[in-house]
């Protein structure tokens, strides 16, 4: 088993640059906290309602232009709709589904995540633009799954 | 002088590999997987159709039963149809013929997975399983949709077995000899999906009996990453697949070696081992897996890439010696060289092309923020429409060209290779609208997975509109060459002039140079077990054991 000069040059710079994108992508996941939604705290997926937090679906102010939004999803609806936040706000998404697994994505930002059945799943965002945002659940949940839909108005 | 020309036949059948029996095989697994490609590709069409807003499709076989079919036939159906009837053939070809427990085996697999495919379709016609080819519960389908789906495993595993018979068979009158390498290709696909479908089966054996009721819960999250251990492992085997004929194949009907026999089987090597924990990249944004682990799999998912490297160097350098060998001057002279009117080059060269953005981008979604912003956009959907659609199914397209006229002891006129151009083309054109079309607007925020819908007039939504029209217009090119490609197809199977074809099986440099590990199948197996139980046991036993209370089943539709 030989390999050719060239093509040891050649694997050297592609595995040097997947290295580096790996670099990149643990920099800025563990330094910069910009690593994807992990949540692992759990819940019983048939007691949503009795739960703490999610007994009461909500925007709430945590600190100074500091919102928790405590927000359940099921077919085919986000509780709470139709959300208001001032420009700048720093908002944590913490959320559950509360039937089949759902997606949480907010178009025009990175806010991506699964949410499922069992766990609390956490996310955050500064929305430094005023507008308003089309929130959608991007993981097929059923026959009106096309419909699940709310928005986020900055102002 | 009948008996004369019998005795020609066999003659010839032999030297040229042909053995009437293994052809009839191949022949039928390749015509029903030609039929489900023609099936597959008019669901897509109404789909596109239907997402850019031009087409309503019926309440009794509404837009998500559509999806539903469509990606289980062409995923699944298809390319395990394909894939076990070019193993099977290339098996027969490289060492002398099926063994009898082989070919029986071929033909029980073939039942299994179509009785698989009729129940799947049933329950998903009566719309009892509008659940997508990822089942994710707890949605939950009708307990036959999942008994649909062990017969296809069944299916897959009794190929697998039979492949390995065969090989193991050849190994006992070889005392001492490498495989040749195309079954070495075969034996190493076949031992991938083997692998990868054991998680599968878990899952789907944990789910009839939730679905009957005799269990009230499911565990979401085990299912889900069993799912993808075996979901992403399969694309993977329907790209090794392809790159054995690239490997294989394509240097000889060239005209040139193939690159180098030892670093070719390091290859296969790697491909198995490495790839089924790179499902978990499928699960970046999920609950229940910390970051670290994460992480952990990015680097587990980037590692596949390695092998796709090699496969890149080794094909460019067969390229050049060729194009060289024909006179090429200078340091790009030679590509010019290559012989682009041949469709049985230009159809694979295309998907090996298409495999340098469809890879980037791969490597781009398994780094994990930047797969938050895609995941679940149709940047997906357009991501493995130009993996699948483009570098595995236009492989499988090019082998058809000289596999079936082999097979059907025809051959492929001029007039018909100019066909097969053309229908290269529009495919290629139609995949680069559509997939185009579905990574742009997914970059925008469009989901993937949803029927026409504007969010209540929205904005953002509307925008989109012009991006999906270009999809609806890829999706009608595709359909054109997917007729096209059908009647080529059946045309080369029973009307093409008759004529003897070869099995192309390159050259290489010769397996003296070939370690003697390579031949060492259990030290892969334990390799590969050892990859899998560092990538999933922690995980799993997190989700297992601090896992929350199971769902019970849903029906949402």
């Amino acid at each position: 088993m030989k390999f050719h000069r060239a093509e040891e040059i050649f694997l050297v710079i592609g595995v040097a640059i997947l290295v580096l994108s790996m670099v990149i992508t643990g920099y800025q996941g563990f330094a910069k906290q910009m690593g994807p939604p992990s949540g692992m705290e759990t819940l019983d997926p048939e007691k949503v309602d009795e739960h703490e937090l999610f007994s009461e679906p909500g925007v709430y102010e945590v600190g100074e232009n500091k919102y928790q939004v405590v927000m359940t999803l099921q077919a085919f609806q986000f509780t709470p709709s139709n959300i208001e936040i001032p420009v700048g706000a720093e908002v944590e998404f913490i959320m559950t589904s509360k039937d089949v697994i759902h997606g949480f994505q907010v178009a025009g930002t990175n806010l991506n995540a699964m949410v499922m059945p069992g766990y609390i799943q956490k996310i955050k965002q500064t929305f430094d633009e005023s507008g308003e945002y089309l929130v959608l659940c991007n993981e097929y949940c059923g026959i009106g799954h096309q419909i699940m839909s709310t928005t986020i108005t900055v102002k | 002088m009948a008996l004369a020309e019998k005795k020609l036949g066999d003659k010839v059948n032999k030297a040229l590999g042909v053995n009437p029996q293994d052809a009839k095989l191949t022949k039928t697994y390749l015509s029903l997987a030609f039929i489900v490609l023609l099936i597959g590709g008019t669901l897509g069409l109404l789909q596109g159709l239907n997402r850019a807003g031009l087409f309503t499709l019926p309440s009794w076989f509404d837009y998500y039963q559509t999806l539903t079919a469509h990606g289980i036939l062409m995923i699944l159906v298809f390319t395990t149809l394909f894939m076990i009837g070019y193993f099977y053939a290339s098996i027969s070809h490289v060492l002398g013929g099926l063994i009898p427990i082989t070919r029986k085996l071929g033909w029980i697999a073939f039942g299994s997975a179509v009785f698989g495919t009729v129940l799947v379709a049933i329950t998903i016609i009566a719309g009892n399983a509008s659940v997508m080819f990822t089942f994710y519960p707890p949605m939950q389908a009708s307990p036959w949709f999942y008994i649909g789906l062990v017969f296809l495993v069944v299916g897959i595993w009794l190929a697998a077995i039979g492949v390995f018979l065969n090989a193991w068979d050849w190994k006992k009158k070889h005392k001492g000899e490498h495989l040749p390498l195309l079954s070495y290709f075969a034996v190493g696909a076949f031992l991938l999906l083997f692998s990868a479908s054991i998680l599968v089966a878990i899952e789907v054996l944990t789910l009839i009996p939730w679905a009957f009721g005799w269990t009230e819960t499911v565990n979401v999250m085990v299912s889900r990453t069993l799912f993808w251990g075996f979901g992403h492992t399969l694309v993977n085997v329907w790209y090794f697949t392809a790159v054995s004929a690239w490997y294989v194949a394509v240097p000889k009907l060239i005209g040139g070696k193939g690159f180098s026999d030892s670093l070719t089987r390091l290859v296969v090597i790697l491909l198995v081992i490495l790839n089924i924990p790179g499902g978990f990249h499928h699960q970046i944004v999920d609950p229940a897996i910390t970051e670290g682990w994460k992480f952990a799999h990015v680097f587990m998912s980037l590692s596949i890439a390695f092998p796709s490297l090699m496969t890149a160097f080794a094909m460019f350098a067969v390229f050049e010696r060729v194009g060289r060998k024909n006179g090429g001057k200078g340091l790009l002279g030679w590509f010019k060289k290559l012989p682009w009117s041949d469709v049985r080059f230009l159809a694979p060269f295309i998907a090996m092309a298409a495999f340098i953005p469809g890879g980037a981008g791969g490597i781009a979604q398994t780094n994990h923020h930047l797969n938050q912003v895609v995941h679940n956009s149709l940047w997906v959907t357009g991501h493995f429409h130009f993996t699948l659609g483009l570098t595995v199914a236009l492989t499988f397209f090019g082998i058809v060209y000289w596999l079936v006229p082999h097979l059907s002891g025809r051959v492929l006129t001029p007039k018909m290779n100019k066909l097969g151009v053309i229908q290269t083309i529009l495919w290629t054109t139609g995949m680069i609208f559509m997939a185009g079309a579905m990574h742009w607007v997914g970059l925008l925020g469009s989901p993937r997975r949803t029927s026409y819908s504007t969010y209540g007039d929205n904005a953002t939504a509307l925008g989109w509109e012009p991006y999906l029209f270009f999809l609806a217009i890829g999706g009608t090119l595709l359909m054109i060459a997917v007729i096209l490609m059908v009647y080529i197809v059946f045309h080369l199977m029973f009307k093409a002039p008759k004529g003897l074809t070869e099995f192309p099986v390159a050259e290489t440099d010769g397996t003296k140079n070939t370690p003697k590990w390579t031949k060492n199948w259990g030290l892969v197996v334990a390799l590969l077990i050892i990859i899998l139980a560092m990538g999933y046991a922690m995980p799993l036993t997190e989700m297992i054991f601090n896992g929350p209370p199971g769902s019970p089943p849903i029906r949402t539709w």
